[in-house]
C-alpha cells in the first residue's frame, strides 16, 4: 500500500512541478530567442561566403543535459506498450535542443560574432551505468563563430528576417 | 591555431594534410551531483551538475586536441566534431576530433 501511495505521490509531483518547469522554460527560450533575432545567425552551411577583410574564426560549443519527469516517464512506458509518437519526450528534446542552440548563440554573441557556420547538433543518452535506464539526455550544439573584420567595411547582409 | 567546424578557410590554402587528431576525456560524476540528478528525475528539467561536468570535459578534450595538433606542427584543425558516450559505472567520455592541416595565404 505504501508503495502505491509513493508511486501516486511521485506521479502527482512529477506532473505538477514538471509541467510548471517546462512552461517556464519554454517562456524563457522564446524570450531569449526574441532578444537574439538577427544576432549570431546560425548556418549549417560549411563553406564561408566571401567576407571583407580578415574575419576571425572561433570554435563555439554549448550543451545541456536534461531529464524527463516521473509522470512523463510512466506515460512514455505506456506508449512503449502501445506504440506511436512519444510526445512527452518530443517536447523535452525540443526545449533542450533550443536551449543548446541559444547558449551557443549567446556565447558567440558575447565574443562579437555575427554568424555561426558549420553548425552541428548532437544527442546522446547519459546513463548511470545501467544501460537500460537513462538518467538524462545531452544535447550539444557547436559551430564556427565568425567575428567580422570591422575595419574592412560592412559585412554583406546574408540573411533576411521575414516580416 | 585555428579550430573550426568548417572544411575550408577563407583566404587560406591547405598546403599539408597531417591527418586526424583527437582529444578525449573520461569523467565520472561525484555523489552530490548524482543525488541532485536523482531528485531531478522526479520533476524533470536540466541536470545542471551534468551540464557543467560535460562542458568542462569538452573544454579539456579540445585542449588535448589542440596540443596534439601543435605537436605535429599544424596551423589549423578543420572539420572538428564532438561525440559523447556513456561508459559503464556512471562515467561519460567526451571526444573531439578533426583534421590537422598546414595552411598558407592563398
Amino acid at each position: 500500500m505504501w508503495e502505491f501511495y509513493s508511486f501516486l505521490f511521485l506521479l502527482v509531483v512529477g506532473y505538477g512541478v514538471g509541467t510548471y518547469l517546462e512552461r517556464s522554460h519554454f517562456a524563457s527560450i522564446r524570450r531569449r530567442e526574441q532578444e537574439l533575432i538577427n544576432k549570431a545567425i546560425v548556418f549549417t552551411v560549411r563553406d564561408l561566403p566571401e567576407l571583407p577583410g580578415n574575419p576571425q574564426l572561433r570554435l563555439v560549443a554549448a550543451g545541456t543535459v536534461v531529464s524527463i519527469d516521473y509522470f512523463k516517464r510512466i506515460v512514455a512506458m505506456l506508449h512503449h506498450f502501445f506504440g506511436g509518437n512519444i510526445s512527452s519526450y518530443e517536447s523535452l528534446l525540443e526545449r533542450a535542443r533550443r536551449e543548446a542552440i541559444l547558449r551557443m548563440r549567446e556565447k558567440a554573441h558575447a565574443i562579437g560574432a555575427t554568424m555561426i557556420f558549420g553548425v552541428r547538433l548532437e544527442t546522446s543518452a547519459i546513463n548511470d551505468g545501467n544501460p537500460k535506464t537513462t538518467t538524462g539526455v545531452e544535447l550539444i550544439a557547436y559551430g564556427t563563430a565568425i567575428i567580422p573584420d570591422h575595419t574592412a567595411g560592412a559585412t554583406p547582409q546574408l540573411w533576411h528576417t521575414p516580416a | 591555431m585555428i579550430l573550426s567546424t568548417l572544411e575550408t578557410l577563407p583566404g587560406l590554402m591547405i598546403t599539408h594534410h597531417l591527418g586526424v587528431v583527437s582529444g578525449s576525456t573520461v569523467r565520472a560524476k561525484h555523489f552530490g551531483r548524482d543525488f541532485m540528478a536523482g531528485l531531478k528525475n522526479i520533476v524533470g528539467g536540466e541536470l545542471k551538475g551534468y551540464t557543467e561536468l560535460l562542458n568542462e570535459s569538452r573544454q579539456q578534450a579540445v585542449e588535448r586536441l589542440r596540443q596534439q595538433a601543435e605537436s605535429m606542427g599544424a596551423d589549423a584543425v578543420l572539420n572538428i566534431r564532438f561525440a559523447t558516450s556513456s561508459i559503464a559505472a556512471g562515467a561519460a567520455e567526451v571526444f573531439a576530433y578533426g583534421t590537422a592541416v598546414k595552411v598558407s595565404r592563398a
